[in-house]
């Protein structure tokens, strides 16, 4: 049993340490210290305390055999088997870990009628690709699903599992991690590899504003979900390579308490995700009129609009545009904000962008640190100037729009 | 009808920073409050209540202060409160919380119908209902947008998935999250406070549950664990400019155009 024990006789101020720690775990009550549910067990007590006043007992655990488990299976995310470009990032993370250790990669491809379009896998690089292919597997249901994966891992034993941080991903990933009692690490960011296989995983922590590293250490598989944009994906392979094995598993195994009544796609719409331009507005809008302003940049400059999220809340902006945390990862080749003043929420979506603008009128916003490029100075003033530059491409509704705007912020 | 709904009590803010001399967190305020997203399964469940004159009970593990959030849910409808708060809770990750939580369920019984919210604000990984629902044996579904019918078998929801929406009939005993905006959450009623100033909850320890092996709860069931904390990285490559509006804009035309995005 790992726990903090108090020496109290090495703590002169009880009253003091009591700030040690970030969660408020260390109470104090009738002259006695002691530590509550609230302990994340972060030891940062045992190493800001009063020295030797904290210290964490651990008892050694049995070590499982980690030779035992080989293999880093990517989960193959697909529609219908249309594949999820996800799966090819994985892919790409998989190989560059794999490598490492000299393990092989493979994919589980799950659903029906899929082992034709389980060829397209061949060019990215894998070992080995295992489909299940079974008219029970036809549309995404945990239980089923989440079946194939543990006939799977039972069968081949892979050391890492890597699953898509999409919806179905955040429904199967757990599933199956619980099932073989392991750990599953959301949303990393970053991954690497010990040369005892121990995964690294770095994921925003604590609502975003600190990374953690994390590890699993004595238990496998060791799951981890990326979201979509994270990694980047390998080039197509000319020459594809790899063995497609098809696997059986009994229907009784793939029985399920859900039963689909019909799929239909989300009505389409324009998608940050994708956008090549990105121009992101925050609360240093004034208005929701304003917008037009940030519009008639995004037009001009052939990208699309996104929002922090207090806009979204202000009902001011369609949802499915928000950078960040909880809102979308995008990747564009530029990405200008505007107003905004670069929370670690905000910021946790915008990694992959290429070239980072930022427009804000305070010089100590946090935007600045992570910006390539930083203008310190009004977006009411800025961006007409810019828009003036670019030329007449705008329409003039906007210039009108403009001109009031203007005299608003002289007046 | 019996309905659990899982709610967490977050930090209230999300302002954590962390000291880079000594890499301790910095947190600004210590107030907690119901996590933003269990309020729509909380929710959920009074309307289902009110349809189906369900039995809804609000389930919280954490330390003891958590009963101020079942307190919040007194304040919105007519629920009962369970806590589950132990010590040998503390470090819990998903896999342990989820467990302790199924564990917590199976000591009350196991309902027909079990809400959770989408995700936290704190945690953020969105995995906690599903590993529940494994633990329990159950099905279940995530990101539940819509409820359309439902009977004493089981319901009809509607969920979003990457592209598509999926109609599907759950049978019970079952588990659903619920996407934000499935209903709209009521605010909690001060007319209710003054009559339910005292209303009781059930508190459980690790010792009440079927399996009270502390090995299988809080760090010690934890297998993920968190080797170091740190700052997020920032890109030493940014380049800050000051002047004129006018002049600003004129340099930014320049950059965008070298960089051939005009
Ligand atoms: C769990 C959690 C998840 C979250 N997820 C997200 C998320 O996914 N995405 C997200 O965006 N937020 C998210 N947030 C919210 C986040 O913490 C911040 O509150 C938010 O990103 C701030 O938005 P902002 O930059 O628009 O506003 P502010 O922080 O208010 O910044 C506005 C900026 O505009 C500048 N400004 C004002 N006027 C002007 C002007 N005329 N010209 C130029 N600059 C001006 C100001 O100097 C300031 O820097 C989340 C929060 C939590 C707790
Ligand atoms: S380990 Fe961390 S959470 Fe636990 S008492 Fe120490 S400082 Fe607080």
């Amino acid at each position: 049993m790992a726990s903090i024990i108090i020496h109290q006789e090495k703590i002169k101020n009880p009253g003091d340490v009591l700030k040690v720690c970030p969660f408020g775990a260390i109470q104090y009550e009738n002259g006695v210290l002691s530590i509550s549910a609230a302990c994340k067990m972060c030891k940062l007590c045992v190493k800001n305390g009063p020295v030797g006043a904290f210290e964490l007992v651990e008892q050694p655990l049995v070590q499982i055999d980690k030779d035992a488990w080989r293999g880093i299976a990517v989960y193959v995310e697909h529609t219908h088997g249309e594949i999820h470009p996800v799966t090819f990032e994985l892919i790409g993370k998989a190989r560059e870990l794999a490598a490492k250790i000299a393990h092989p990669v493979y994919a589980v491809f799950v659903g029906y009628q899929i082992t034709s379009k389980a060829e397209e896998l061949r060019h990215y690089g894998v070992d080995r690709i295992y489909v299940y292919d079974q008219p029970e597997l036809e549309v995404f249901r945990a239980e089923p699903y989440a079946a194939a994966m543990e006939d799977f891992i039972t069968a081949l034993r892979p050391s890492t599992v890597l699953v898509g941080g999409t919806t179905v991903g955040r429904s199967l990933a757990p599933r199956v991690a619980a099932h073989f009692r392991t750990g599953l690490t959301a949303d990393c960011t970053k991954l690497d590899m010990q040369p005892n296989t121990d995964l690294d995983q770095i994921r925003p922590a604590f609502g975003g504003n600190i990374m953690a590293h994390i590890r699993t250490r004595n238990h496998r598989p060791q799951f981890a979900t990326v979201r979509y944009k994270i990694f980047s994906a390998p080039p197509r392979l000319q020459q594809p390579r790899g063995e497609i094995q098809v696997m059986y598993l009994d229907p009784e195994r793939l029985r399920s308490g859900v039963r689909v009544l019909s799929i239909e796609s989300k009505p389409v719409v324009e998608n940050i995700e994708n956008a090549e331009v990105i121009v992101a507005v925050g609360r240093g809008l004034r208005k929701e009129q304003d917008l037009e302003l940030i519009r008639a940049l995004a037009e001009r400059l052939g990208g699309q609009i996104a929002s922090t999220r207090p806009l979204i809340e202000a009902g001011w902006v369609d949802p499915r545009r928000q950078i960040g945390l909880s809102g979308r990862t995008v990747s564009p080749k530029l990405l200008i904000t505007c107003g905004i003043s670069g929370s670690v929420q905000f910021t946790a979506g915008m990694g992959a962008a290429n070239f980072v603008v930022a427009i804000n009128n305070d010089p100590q916003a946090h935007i600045f640190k992570v910006a390539h490029l930083g203008l310190v100075g009004d977006l009411y003033e800025i961006i007409p100037a810019l828009l003036q530059q670019l030329g007449s491409g705008q329409p003039s509704q906007v210039q009108e729009h403009l001109k009031t705007v203007k005299s608003e912020v002289i007046g | 009808m019996n309905i659990i709904v899982c709610i967490k009590q977050v930090p209230g803010t999300s302002d954590v920073k962390i000291d880079e001399k000594t890499g301790s967190l910095i947190r600004d305020g210590m107030d907690a409050k119901m996590n933003p997203y269990d309020l729509y399964a909380l929710e959920t469940a009074l309307q289902i209540g009110q349809e189906t004159e369900a039995h809804v009970t609000v389930l919280s593990m954490g330390p003891p202060q958590v009963k101020e959030i079942i307190q919040e849910a007194f304040l919105m409808g007519d629920v009962d409160g369970v806590i589950l708060t132990d010590r040998r809770l503390a470090g819990a990750d998903c896999l342990a919380t989820s467990y302790a939580i199924s564990q917590c369920i199976q000591k009350i019984g196991l309902p027909d119908l079990i809400i959770c919210g989408k995700q936290t604000t704190d945690g953020d990984t969105a995995q906690v209902g599903a590993e529940i629902a494994e633990f329990l044996h159950i099905p279940h579904i995530t990101n539940v947008l819509k409820i359309e019918e439902m009977n004493a078998n089981g319901m009809i929801v509607e969920a979003d998935l990457p592209g598509m929406l999926q109609r599907s009939e759950i049978r019970f005993p079952a588990l659903i999250t619920v996407e934000k905006d499935i209903y709209q959450p009521r605010l909690p009623s001060f007319t209710r406070k003054k009559r339910l100033a005292g209303q009781p909850m059930q508190v459980f320890s690790v010792q009440d549950l079927a399996d009270h092996d502390e090995n299988h709860y809080g760090l010690n069931g934890s297998p993920t664990q968190v080797m170091r904390i740190f700052p997020p990285e920032t890109d030493t490559t940014s380049e800050v400019w000051e002047g004129s509006s006018q002049d600003l804009a004129e340099k930014l035309f320049c950059a965008l155009q070298e960089r051939k995005f005009i």
